[in-house]
């Protein structure tokens, strides 16, 4: 191989394994590689990877959200309260909603920049705030969307799911942040060497403000997303979401020391967790020994990169 | 004549787009200072990496008392007997001083650490290297001149055969300097075969017996440590240098940066000076004197309690990095590894951090003009690169200070504050760097530089300010600048104490 191709797989390593997992299941199975399975596999990453997108940014920084699947779920609850039970126009209610995300990624930052606190413990918190709220507003019980609304989660043509759609847009979105803009070049460097960034001139504090922000602006989006999918905004929504949308960053190359990730690797990672849960079903595995599957894939994922890393010295 | 106790044949270490080292031999006796010289980027740390286990060679061998050996990991290297203080520095800043020097092998008792006799073991080794330092103290509290001589101390805990130092003098001051030395000539005397690497040439006859040059890679000579300095630079650099402080003074204008009365308490204490546009001010003293506090302080890194800045007669805000910077202030951090770089980016990113903001239009980052930018300074300063694409940290130690000092380039600023700018910066290079100082000073600029480097403060300086304690002691106009001179106001006692 020549040193050129070598660098190229070492970088996607997560898209030759997502490569090599399809065609491992495409011989298994004849079904996997039918257009509607593989929609269905867009619909269900759909909403990981866009709430993968946001734990990018702040994967990059070096920090962690773990509150993006109660912030979608709060998100979703708050649109379908205001437009269903409140009355109010939907495009309002979805601004609102999107806002409403963007509030807890505040917060959050606000806890960690100016409070100090560890990222781990300020999102924690934020992850029974956002749930326990989305609870009182619901009364614990789901709302259903309002109809225009609830559209995202249809096809165009009956066939392309708009999910989908909503996904490699929210993915394009990510992918300009962190390559073409302030926000997301800082990002890199703050995560890197933050105390370089200060020194360099960054607002390492107004930086970690956007960062949250953008999360929980993304986890708005993925709440909205899977409450169309299921024609109503259930408080429950959504838990435990936040480990899986970890996982597809760190799948797709990110480190969690920082400075490291690229939206199209979370966008691979996404796919990855996808298309194995596809597979293991269209085998028929059960959903218990799909659990272990999946843990055994992160740390395999993982640790084919630390060792590659340090063989590459 | 003493014994062979080391020897390396035709070793030869490829990286991705680099062939670093291509043939290198080198002999080590007992009881001599082997000095290795060579430009930024000849493989010097790379050689030694090789000997410590941090890297496996391509081709090649390493014998020791005759026998072919494999140093594939940093314990075989301490079997062997072999230890080494990197150019980079092994310190964990959240443990205490004494922690660190322990680490690996605490002292126990019942199975638990014995921090009593940790604390002992580690007064004894900080008392050898002459460091009055309290063992509890944490490690990221302290500046790169004392951690420094940590690792120096961490070395000698170990009681090797072949201690190798890998610029150890790159940010001591002289009286450190003098004290690592007797440290150096005892374990020679004692038998100790020493690998030194430095970039000060006048210490290689100070300390030195022989002298092996690389270049590009390959060993080019071996020659004795009495060899003349200009000799050793053609050998390095393949041409002569005709001036090493090739300072052009300029006719000072309006005072750029003016600092009255600036202090904080623990640190230092009524500082006031001013450097005027077209000036170069060197602030000398000992380490620990509170020249980089002070420098830090006017940047807005960190705060002080009284006194007041100001740039081009506006007052500066304290703490106050942005507003400091848009004052037109730059500062050029002493702590590459720690301040300076994101050593996971790249050359270009990092070139890029200062001007990221000017760079960017509507919140969108020009990194195509970025990367223009980044290509003509590194080419102005010579970075010995692969490409803009190389991460930082794969780049030789010398090259990275010169990412540091290029990014602060490309931002337009009227005052710079240099700390240490050309530590581990090698003869040729500096001249350049040297060049562009003066460039920025013809062209209205000023520069305040901290270095404890004499020879290059009283050599670069249009006037020399000396603290002490915390304290200006003195300044001395260039002509009245010497060694001497510096360093009777260095140590002066000044009244009343300081905390350490
Ligand atoms: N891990 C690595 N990956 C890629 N290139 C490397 C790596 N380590 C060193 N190099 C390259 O090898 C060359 C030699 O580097 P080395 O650090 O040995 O130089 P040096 O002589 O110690 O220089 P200096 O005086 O600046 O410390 C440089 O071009 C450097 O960029
Ligand atoms: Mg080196």
């Amino acid at each position: 191989m020549s040193s050129r191709t070598k660098v190229w797989f070492s970088e996607n390593g997560a898209l030759v394994a997502l490569v090599v997992l399809a065609v491992a299941l495409s011989l298994l199975s004849s079904d996997f590689l039918s257009v509607s399975n593989l929609l269905n596999v867009g619909v269900q990453a759909a909403v990981t990877a866009i709430l993968a997108f946001g734990a990018t940014f702040v994967i990059i920084t070096a920090g962690i959200d773990l509150s993006v699947g109660s912030v979608a779920a709060l998100s979703a609850i708050t649109l379908a309260y205001l437009s269903t039970t409140s009355g109010l126009p939907w495009p309002l209610a979805t601004v609102i909603a999107l806002a409403v995300g963007v509030v807890c990624g505040l917060a959050n930052a606000a806890l960690i920049a100016y409070g100090k606190l560890p990222p781990f413990i300020a999102t924690l918190a934020m992850l029974g705030i956002a749930r326990g709220l989305a609870l009182v507003i619901s009364q614990g019980s789901p709302i259903a969307m309002p109809d225009a609304v609830s559209h995202v989660g249809d096809t165009i043509g009956g066939y392309l799911p708009i999910p989908v759609i909503v996904m490699v847009v929210m993915g394009l979105i990510a992918a300009v942040i962190l390559n073409r803009t302030y926000p997301g070049r800082a990002m890199y460097a703050i995560g890197g060497n933050e105390e370089a960034a200060r020194l360099s001139g960054i607002k390492v504090n107004r930086q970690k403000l956007v960062t949250y922000a953008l999360s929980g602006g993304f986890a708005a989006v993925a709440g909205i997303v899977l409450a169309s999918r299921l024609a109503s905004a259930q408080p429950q929504a959504a838990a435990g979401y936040e480990l899986d949308a970890i996982a597809a960053v760190v799948i797709g190359g990110a480190s969690l020391s920082g400075g490291k990730g690229r939206a199209f690797g979370t966008f691979v990672g996404a796919l990855i967790l996808a298309v194995l849960r596809n597979g293991l079903n269209l085998l028929s595995v059960s959903a218990f020994w799909q659990q272990v599957v999946i843990g055994v894939v992160i740390a395999l994922a993982v640790l084919v990169d630390t060792l590659r890393r340090r063989s590459s010295n | 004549m003493s014994e062979e106790i080391l020897r390396v044949e035709g070793l030869r270490k490829r990286f991705p787009g680099v062939l670093a080292l291509d043939g290198v031999d080198l002999s080590l006796r007992t009881g001599e200072v082997h000095v290795l010289l060579g430009e930024n980027g000849a493989g010097k740390s790379t050689l030694i990496k090789m000997l410590s286990g941090a890297y496996h060679p391509d081709e090649g061998r390493i014998l020791l008392d005759g026998q072919p050996v494999e140093v594939r990991t940093a314990g075989d290297a301490q079997r062997l007997g072999i230890a080494t203080i990197y150019q980079e520095f092994n310190l964990v800043p959240e443990l205490t001083v004494g922690e660190n020097l322990a680490l690996g092998r605490p002292p126990r008792r019942f199975g638990f650490i014995d921090v009593k006799a940790m604390h002992r073991q580690a007064r004894e080794l900080l008392d050898r290297v002459g460091l009055d330092l309290d063992p509890r103290r944490r490690i990221g509290t302290l500046g790169i001149a004392r951690m420094q001589m940590v690792e120096i101390a961490k070395a000698l805990a170990l009681n090797a055969r072949v201690l190798i130092m890998d610029e150890p003098t790159a940010v001591l001051t002289t009286s450190e300097v003098d004290k690592l030395f007797s440290i150096v000539r005892q374990l020679r005397d004692e038998g100790v075969a020493i690998v030194f690497i430095t970039h000060h040439l006048e210490e290689i006859a100070q300390i030195g017996d022989r002298v092996t040059v690389l270049r590009d890679g390959r060993s080019v000579a071996e020659v004795p440590a009495n060899t003349a300095e200009d000799e050793l630079v053609r050998l390095m650099v393949g041409r002569p240098i005709d001036q090493q402080y090739p300072r052009e003074p300029e006719q000072p204008g309006r005072a750029l940066l003016k600092v009255s009365g600036l202090g904080r308490r623990g640190a230092f204490d009524d500082v006031s000076f001013e450097v005027r546009a077209g000036e170069v001010v060197g602030l000398a003293g000992l380490v620990g004197a509170g020249r980089t506090e002070v420098a830090r302080a006017i940047f807005g890194a960190d705060r002080y309690d009284t006194g007041e800045v100001t740039v081009d007669g506006r007052p500066l805000p304290a703490g106050d990095i942005h507003a400091a910077m848009a004052a037109g202030l730059g500062l050029v951090p002493e702590d590459r590894k720690g301040q300076g770089l994101v050593l996971g980016a790249d050359i270009a990113e990092n070139l890029g951090l200062v001007t990221l903001g000017d760079a960017s239009h509507g919140g969108f980052v020009d990194r195509s003009g970025q990367r223009k930018a980044a290509a003509k300074v590194a080419g102005q300063l010579g970075v010995r690169m692969s490409g803009l694409g190389q991460e930082v940290r794969t780049l030789s130690g010398g090259n990275q200070q010169k990412v540091v000092i290029g990014k602060w380039l490309l931002a337009d600023v009227s005052v710079l504050i240099l700390d240490e700018p050309t530590r581990g910066i090698d003869v040729g290079a500096k001249v350049e760097i040297y060049q562009l100082i003066n460039s920025l000073t013809a062209s209205g600029h000023a520069v305040l530089m901290i270095s404890s480097d004499l020879p290059e403060v009283i050599g670069m300086s249009d006037r020399v300010l000396v603290m002490a304690r915390g304290r200006l002691v003195g300044e001395l106009p260039a002509g009245e600048a010497t060694q001497d001179t510096v360093m009777a106001l260095a140590v002066t006692e000044v009244e009343g104490t300081r905390v350490q």
